[in-house]
């Protein structure tokens, strides 16, 4: 038992060490020779215009189930005016960064360990150091300047698609005046809170996609790793993304507000 | 960390390393993975030009030497010395450098599969080399005209049979000109015909490019068939007979056992071994 426990201990550290080493390695291959531009050019489009329908559809949906559930609650209040505050505010903040994270995870986070793990168990990871090339440089570097990047876009376009998910529900079922709403929404909104909304993504995605390289890197045992290493990249960078959420709006309370 | 071709030799390092020079030397090399030694003692020298040939059991470490030779692993102890070089304790940046005298056919290919059969040809020459496209295009034409399968270029990898694999694999592993080429278990898994094709890319590249090779292998037809056959060019065609007794001399084989050589000698010295030794006889029966 006690063995077993200092057994996975080991285990942890060494995955600790293993992600730490492989993001200075990263953060070398940014600011150093060779870059790969295509390959970046081509992560920025998958993750980002890949992931666009399902941010999309996930943010307009998001909006319109919370002006829903807010306008029947605001009701016993008689202050139904106010769902544009609501939806804004916990859009915003909370909801857009944490809703596109999550679907980034799913989407990306276990593409990148399948694909990775597959090029792994296939000895094309070696057949690139052999022919000369740093895998981090080549394949994990795009990855983690894409998630960086692409995140935060996405997470701007999902708010602003979930705050208009909200004006339709507002108008059109809950009945609210079109400009009622949208004064809502900006009374509702502090600078802070849209600083918030822009910060908090960079360290989603950053997360998201060094998890899914870090796990897809370290996959062994053929097709069966393969699998596993999809399902442990989609679990980690989920709990990542709640876990860094709340860690990141920690500080950033004590820092902006 | 800009790759670099393998700078040029010194006139005493070329002399040193030229046809007979020891190209690759392995000293008392150990390695262990965990509690399970993979090699306990292990030294040998191949010479420019020459053929070494591993054989022994599945997890008798014949693959741990190609890889430890790339600088993919690092032995526990012993020295590694690769075109003069000493490898064993390289940084990754230095390796990069000595691999570019490198050229390795994995096994099953290790092609990738996102890229197409001229992609992955002139993947060195592209990325690493930045040879101006038209250079590349050519080299690439002519590689794959090498291995016979010119006509397959905007293939994918997913679209060849195994045998063809194989084949653009060593197209890429010889595209930037190696002077040492390592083969994986090249014909594992080939039908008898088919390996018979990449047996003789192997010889072509030893006897007609001077490259020196190390084949790691269990399929013994195959592994005599490189030993003892040469390629001579008759014309446009290229034949293959069997070399003559010196020329058999340049392919040495090497069986491994228990993590230590069990036997070092050519194809006679083998057969003969095989006569006294019952590992060795129970290995090529």
């Amino acid at each position: 038992m006690g063995g077993g426990l200092v057994e996975w201990l080991k285990a942890a550290l060494l995955e600790v060490q293993e992600y730490v080493g492989m993001l200075s390695l990263t953060a070398r291959g940014i600011v150093s020779r060779p870059f790969y531009y295509r390959d970046v050019v081509q992560q920025f489009d998958a993750i980002g215009v890949g992931s666009l329908t399902v941010v999309l559809l996930t943010g307009l949906f998001t909006g319109m189930v919370l002006a829903l559930q807010s306008g029947t609650t605001l009701d016993a209040f008689g202050a139904r005016s106010m769902v544009g505050r609501l939806v804004s505010a916990s859009i915003v903040k909370e909801l857009g960064p944490v809703l596109t994270g999550l679907m980034v995870a799913g989407r990306v986070g276990s593409g990148i360990a399948a694909e990775l793990g597959s090029m792994m168990v296939t000895d094309q990871i070696a057949a690139l150091r052999a022919l000369g090339t740093d895998p981090i440089r080549k394949l994990v570097v795009p990855r983690v300047l894409a998630g960086l990047v692409m995140v935060p876009v996405l997470t701007v376009i999902a708010s602003a698609v979930g705050i208009v998910g909200g004006w339709i529900v507002t108008v059109f079922v809950l009945r609210v005046a079109s400009s009622v709403y949208w004064n809502s929404v900006v009374e509702g909104l502090y600078i802070q809170d849209v600083w918030m909304g822009l910060i908090k993504p960079f360290f989603l995605g950053f997360a998201i996609v060094s998890i899914g390289c870090h796990v897809g890197l370290r996959t062994t045992g053929g097709t069966q790793g393969v699998g596993r290493a999809t399902t442990n990249a989609v679990v980690a960078s989920s709990v990542a993304v709640i876990a860094v959420d709340y860690f990141v709006t920690q500080l950033l309370i004590v820092l902006i507000y | 960390m800009a790759v670099v071709h393998p700078a040029p030799r010194s006139a005493l390092l070329e002399e040193a390393l030229g046809f007979g020079g020891p190209i690759i030397v392995f000293d008392h090399v150990q390695l262990a993975f965990d509690d399970k030694i993979i090699l306990r003692d292990v030294s040998f020298t191949l010479k420019t030009g020459h053929t070494k040939i591993f054989l022994g059991a599945s997890g008798a470490g014949k693959s741990t030497i190609l890889r430890l030779i790339l600088g993919l692993l690092k032995p526990d102890g012993g020295q590694i010395f690769v075109n003069g070089e000493r490898v064993d304790d390289m940084s990754e940046d230095n390796l990069m450098a000595v691999r570019g005298d490198l050229g390795m056919v994995f096994q099953e290919g290790a092609l990738f599969d996102s890229l197409s059969v001229r992609e992955n040809v002139g993947y060195k020459l592209d990325e690493e080399l930045n040879w101006v496209r038209s250079d590349a295009d050519a080299r690439v034409q002519e590689v794959l005209g090498f291995v016979g399968l010119g006509e397959f270029i905007d293939r994918r990898p997913s679209e060849l049979s195994g045998g063809q694999r194989r084949r653009v694999a060593i197209a890429r592993a010889m595209a930037a000109k190696p002077r040492i080429l390592l083969y994986d278990e090249p014909t594992t898994g080939l039908d008898p015909i088919t390996a018979v094709t990449v047996d003789e890319e192997i010889i072509k590249l030893r006897d007609l490019e001077g490259v020196s090779s190390i084949l790691v292998t269990h399929q013994l037809r195959d592994a005599f068939f490189v030993a003892e056959h040469t390629a001579v060019r008759q014309g446009q065609d290229i034949e293959f007979p069997k070399a003559s007794p010196e020329k058999c001399q340049e392919a040495e084989f090497i069986m491994l056992r228990d993590g230590l050589i069990a036997f070092e000698g050519n194809a006679g010295e083998l057969r003969n071994a095989a006569q006294t030794d019952a590992y060795i006889e129970a290995f090529l029966s």
